[in-house]
């Protein structure tokens, strides 16, 4: 009985088209209008400033643990930018400039952060879900939703966010299995910043990319500059357009790089190098986008100070929020409470000593622990 | 009107929803072509074709997982989880979503789906196959933990389950299905969720019971009828949580004695919350401790011992007969 070479005779490539040096491979540079490249840019640059901005509040005591976005602006708006305000974006918890772009209000994101449900609550013709914690399980609510979808028949694609170490999770495995197997319109976008806390990408997976295991599911898998915008924009247009098409779900792994802390309670310095995090800042998304801009005369005059007003704008406004009432915890647990909860809900209110919870109101004395994190004094 | 054993009743059940909703579908292993591996799910899938009665790849979280994100988009899907025992495979996707979203969301979202999983032992089988395990749903905010006990409620609380908008898990003992068949109207009904029954009146003591061992607690009652002289009131409490307080409360400022009745094992069960909401609505009334007669705390035992691990109308007798002495 003979050996016989079966599938898989597969490739799996890596696109990139703006390099860190601002090489441009003309060929592949896609067709976007100027206006769209100084939206981009704009979108770009608001992440990156509210994240400075939000590490700063978080310091303060004014918001309590967040994941900051550094340095993955380019995954996040490349990818988001393809989809239309009908298609549904499903986050994890690191997609904060993706969400913005989606339209969530700055303020809300803030009152979030600072331990408000209410900044969790899309709007009411929001096609996106809220944030998701516990990692990869949003990715099989990001297939359901794309079944619900080709039930229906409807136009509309489903985008789902996560990190390097989801790659490990079986949700992660059966969200792609079903996907490939219902074959509906979704695209997986992989940000791989290389680090899940403290295990770096080597520790978590033993295949040469994360673009590959598409394949073991069917699905076409793809590896980007993720640090590269036209690339991740070129990248995840095709991947929409197939979706749209019928024609299935596509994986993206955007190669990029954390260049902050995991969350406000992590100290990176305990398990990288400076210098590898002073290579990755030469490779930052944003210098070389607004190089290729300013090439193509593009760069809008005070851009920075307009978007620093408008987080300090959005500031005031979380900050103005009035206090929320702790009884309206009960409200949303059913949608009729159950006799036993309306009596909890009756106690509370009895006692009627209940401080009112203020946006702000938790000076925090160092940060929260997120997800296994020791706490750490920075 | 026709006499349907419980997996019949399930079955019509879910024809009338199906038919009744096209939002309602149906996902789980096996339950298309096979119709499920007790049957429940019989020839749905001929009926109302594969997109809406789906064979899913074998994986209980994205079965939940998948399930959620269809619930999001405004469908109503009913899961099947083959065994409950497997059900811990998906519990990341039960607790930490299906019970959260209308909170996480602040109801922008809700989850209006069923969870259905056969539950119990008394059928001679496997480990995972033969647990009761409704204490860690009732435990969970946000979820509701509906068990029947017979082919007539079963219809009716499926009907309920599924058009009920928050997400509802739904337990179906195996040594139900066959057991015995019943008169099933025609039409569709449907029981109120959150609501326990009287299924006999007494006076002297009130067993607490749900799914498979209602049929034990009547049994004992007539034992003690019989043997004793006593009318006992048993409650089929039917739905779990949100637990119906005000029945149990009732009952025993009555009869001022009681005794729960249950296959999960004992410590931190549904018989400590009951006894407690006794306790609390009832106390001036009690002339005896609440006793509760519930599976050891012991992981499973194999089927060989099963006798001895899950209660039975001895044990009940014993318990009711030690609780009307005190």
């Amino acid at each position: 009985m003979p050996r016989i070479a079966l599938e898989p005779r597969f490739q799996v490539e890596y696109l990139s088209i703006l390099d860190s040096d601002g090489n441009l491979d003309t060929a592949l540079e896609p067709k976007l209008a100027d206006k769209d490249l100084r939206s981009l840019y704009r979108a770009m640059l608001l992440g990156r400033r509210l994240d400075e901005r939000m590490v700063r509040l978080q310091r303060q005591g004014r918001i309590g643990t967040f994941a900051p976005t550094k340095g993955q602006e380019a995954s996040q708006l490349g990818s988001a930018f393809t989809l239309r305000p009908s298609d549904w974006m499903v986050p994890s918890f690191r997609e904060t400039a993706a969400m913005i772009w989606r339209g969530w209000p700055i303020e809300k994101l803030l009152l979030f952060f600072a331990g408000h449900l209410e900044g969790g609550q899309p709007a009411p013709e929001q096609h996106d879900l809220p944030i998701t914690i516990p990692v990869a399980t949003q990715l099989p609510h990001a297939v359901g939703l794309a079944y619900a979808v080709q039930y229906r028949g409807d136009d509309v694609v489903v985008m789902a966010y996560f990190g390097d170490g989801a790659t490990s999770e079986g949700d992660f495995h059966e969200a792609l299995n079903f996907a490939g197997v219902w074959h509906v319109p979704i695209v997986f976008v992989c940000q791989n910043n290389q680090w899940a806390i403290s295990v770096p990408l080597k520790k978590q997976t033993h295949s040469r990319t994360i673009a590959q295991k598409a394949l073991a599911y069917g699905l076409p898998g793809i590896q980007v500059d993720g640090n590269d915008v036209l690339a991740v924009y070129a990248a995840s247009r095709e991947a929409v357009d197939r979706a749209r098409a019928g024609d299935g779900p596509t994986l993206i792994e955007c190669v990029t790089y954390r260049l902050g802390v995991h969350t406000t309670a992590d100290d990176p310095t305990k398990y990288r190098t400076d210098e590898e995090v002073a290579m990755w800042e030469r490779k930052d998304p944003l210098t070389r986008f607004r190089a290729y801009l300013e090439k193509r005369n593009l760069l809008e005059e005070g851009l920075e100070k307009a978007v620093d007003d408008e987080i300090a704008e959005a500031v005031r406004r979380f900050e103005a929020t009035p206090p929320t009432d702790p009884l309206t915890m009960f409200d949303h647990v059913y949608a009729e409470l159950p006799p036993d909860l309306q009596a909890q809900r009756d106690e509370m209110a009895a006692r009627g000593q209940t401080p009112p919870a203020q946006p702000d109101a938790t000076p925090t004395t160092g940060a929260t622990p997120m997800r296994g994190q020791r706490l750490t004094r920075r | 009107m026709a006499k349907l054993n419980m997996v019949k009743a399930l079955n019509l059940a879910l024809f009338q929803e199906m038919e009744r909703d096209g939002d309602v579908l149906v996902l789980g292993e096996d339950v298309g072509v096979d119709g499920g591996v007790f049957r429940v799910t019989d020839d749905l899938q001929r009926k109302y074709g594969s997109q809406r009665v789906i064979d899913s790849p074998l994986a209980e979280a994205a079965i939940i997982g998948t399930a959620v994100g269809m619930a999001l988009y405004g469908l109503k899907p009913v899961c099947e989880i083959q065994f409950s025992g497997f059900a811990f495979q998906c519990f990341h996707q039960i607790e930490n979503h299906c019970a959260r979203y209308r909170m996480r969301s602040q109801g922008r979202f809700h989850v209006p789906m069923v969870i259905r999983m056969p539950y119990g032992g008394g059928v001679r089988a496997l480990e995972h196959h033969s647990e009761s395990e409704e204490q860690f749903y009732a435990h969970i905010p946000g979820l509701k933990m509906v068990v029947p006990s017979g082919p007539r409620n079963a219809r009716a609380l499926l009907a309920a389950a599924i058009r009920d908008p928050d997400p509802v898990i739904f337990f179906e003992a195996k040594s139900l299905y066959h057991a015995a068949k019943e008169e099933v109207p025609d039409e569709s009904e449907t029981l109120p969720i959150g609501r326990a029954q009287v299924a006999r009146e007494g006076d002297a003591l009130t067993l607490i019971a749900y799914g498979a061992m209602l049929r034990v607690a009547l049994e004992a009652a007539d034992v003690l009828r019989a043997e004793d002289g006593v009318a006992v009131e048993v409650i089929d409490l039917l739905t779990v949580s949100p637990l119906d307080r005000e029945t149990l409360v009732t009952s025993v400022g009555k009869t001022g004695r009681a005794v729960v009745v249950h296959e999960a094992p004992r410590s931190f069960g549904p018989g400590a919350e009951i006894a407690a909401s006794i306790m609390d609505g009832a106390f001036l009334s009690l002339e005896a401790p609440v006793r509760r007669v519930a599976a050891h705390d012991v992981p499973f035992v194999g089927f060989a011992r099963e006798k001895a691990n899950v209660p039975d109308v001895p044990r009940v007798v014993a318990a009711a007969r030690e609780t009307l002495a005190f």
